[in-house]
């Protein structure tokens, strides 16, 4: 973080800063999450080549311990109860054909393996990468004559959480070789050092330089998608990742994209990216 | 309404904005010279009491958002991202505290996630409700720099 000092007293006041962060909040948690005492997740490894940071860490670590210990346990997880409901919906018949996303792909738990872990990903007819909403909303158009999702219906939400679930575990890893899916992800990369709205901040602002620290109540993270749809308490909801992008941007008292917006689309690229390696998570459980 | 009505209306509610603020230096207008701003930007002094409200409304100042301030303390949830504010009065002069307040990035450089409170150097793509407004009024400012030359150890 390179700062410019232009005077002592700032450089002063910045020493004590530091110790009483130091004392107030000490970063990321030194635990371990296991999942139902049998599943490891991974939630910190080594940064990928050309990422800012040295280690990518997940969400998890920043929150409380009441957060933390509801996520280990799968039958407390709030987030389960749409895993459920994404898998009525997968056997459900729906749509003019007469189909369900069954009648084509079989059990979900077999043919969504890993699936989850490595979108988004280039979609050569759209000319574009596809998240796991653009990709149900292709299969229920064209395949089952059914009328695509309104973003962040109720049902989208259960199914997206639905097929991520089924990677649980499986390292967040994306595919930028196909396509123009660098180019993508330059745009994304640009958005994220982009300062937006009145507050004047990116998304690197709060969560590459202050992370670990606080902001008024909220635990600063590294702004990781890896448990997205994710359960967030202060909502009683899952919350998908398009919502939470325009949250963050909202918060900075900017205008903020269309969900599955190119723009949005290229950022969800880009932090997909700076997550890789860590496990899927969803449904992960925040604050 | 007519178009002439309508330009007479506008005509008045400028002129009557005109001398209500006659000393309020705009924020273009104001010069950040040595990380100081010497003069009041409304020609009157701030007023502390109100200052600490607007410091930690999260509406306005939301200063507590980043700085933890002891003063305060009655108050949940102190920031960490900046430093502790108490003593901050001794530290610098009003001055200085007014620059630091109307746009810290003239202070700290371009880098800091501190928002410039009375400036029109923000980022892109501003809401709609808060397009050409800046966070803290001018007199807003004027009472936090009060508050803030309060806070000494
Ligand atoms: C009529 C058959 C059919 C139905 C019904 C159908 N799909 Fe598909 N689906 C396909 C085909 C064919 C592909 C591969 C080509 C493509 O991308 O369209 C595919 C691809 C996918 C993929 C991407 C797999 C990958 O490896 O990236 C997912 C995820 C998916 N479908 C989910 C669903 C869901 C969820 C539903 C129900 C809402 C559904 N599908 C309904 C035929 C179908
Ligand atoms: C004013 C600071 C701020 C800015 C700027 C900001 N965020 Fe956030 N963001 C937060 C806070 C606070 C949270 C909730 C606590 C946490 O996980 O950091 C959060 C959470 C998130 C999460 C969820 C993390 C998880 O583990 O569930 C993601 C993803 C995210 N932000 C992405 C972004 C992106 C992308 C941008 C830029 C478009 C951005 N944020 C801009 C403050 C910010
Ligand atoms: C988003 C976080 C944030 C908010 C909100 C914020 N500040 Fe700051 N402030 C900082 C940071 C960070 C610094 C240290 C300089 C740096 O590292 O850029 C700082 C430095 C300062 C300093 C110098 C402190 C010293 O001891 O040297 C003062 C004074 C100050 N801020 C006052 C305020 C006031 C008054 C408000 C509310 C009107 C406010 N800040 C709101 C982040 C913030």
């Amino acid at each position: 973080m390179a700062k410019i000092y232009k005077t002592g007293v700032l450089l002063a006041g910045l020493l004590t800063a530091g110790m009483s962060s130091a004392a107030l909040a000490g970063g990321p948690v030194d635990e371990k999450l296991v999942i139902d005492d049998e599943l490891e997740i991974i939630t910190r490894t080594a940064a990928p080549e050309g990422h800012p940071l040295d280690e990518v860490i997940s969400g998890w670590h920043y929150r409380t311990e009441e957060t933390r210990a509801l996520e280990a346990d799968s039958f407390q997880n709030p987030g389960m109860l749409y895993v459920e409901r994404g898998e009525e919906i997968w056997n459900t018949v729906e749509g003019d054909a007469g189909k369900s996303c069954a009648s084509c792909h079989g059990d979900g738990e077999e043919f969504l393996k890993g699936i989850g872990a490595n979108y988004p990903k280039w979609n050569a007819d759209a000319n574009k990468p596809f998240n796991l909403e653009l990709q149900v909303d292709q299969c229920r158009e064209e395949n089952m004559q059914a009328k695509p999702y309104k973003f962040d219906a109720a049902d989208q939400k259960a199914l997206v959480t639905y097929i991520k679930h089924q990677s649980i575990g499986m390292p967040v890893e994306i595919d930028l070789s196909q396509g123009e899916m660098q180019e993508w992800w330059k745009k994304g990369e640009e958005t994220y050092y982009t300062r937006t709205g009145q507050l004047n901040l990116a998304c690197a602002t709060c969560h590459e330089d202050y992370n670990g620290n606080y902001i008024r109540a909220d635990h600063l993270s590294q702004g990781n998608v890896n448990g997205f749809p994710t359960y967030r308490l202060k909502q009683s909801a899952m919350v998908s990742l398009h919502n939470r992008f325009r949250g963050c941007i909202r918060d900075t008292r900017a205008e903020f994209p269309a969900a599955f917006s190119d723009e949005l689309m290229a950022l969800e690229v880009y932090v997909t990216w700076r997550g890789t390696g860590l496990s899927v998570e969803t449904p992960a459980v925040r604050q | 309404m007519t178009k002439g009505l309508k330009i007479i209306f506008a005509a008045a509610s400028f002129a009557l904005a005109g001398s209500a603020f006659a000393e309020t230096l705009a924020p273009d207008d104001v010069e950040i010279v040595d990380m100081e701003v010497t003069a009041s930007l409304t020609g009157k002094p701030g007023d502390a009491t109100i200052g600490r409200e607007t410091f930690a409304d999260r509406k306005k100042g939301n200063c507590l958002a980043c700085h933890v301030n002891a003063d305060l303390s009655d108050q949940l949830f102190h920031g960490e991202v900046g430093p502790p504010l108490d003593g901050v009065g001794d530290r610098w002069t009003a001055q200085e505290l007014r620059a630091i307040v109307i746009d810290s990035k003239e202070v700290f450089g371009e880098q800091t996630i501190m928002p410039g409170f009375y400036t029109m150097n923000v980022g892109i793509n501003v809401a709609e409700k808060h397009k050409g407004q800046t966070i803290l009024s001018a007199q807003d400012v004027e009472d936090v720099v009060a508050y803030l030359t309060t806070l000494s150890e």
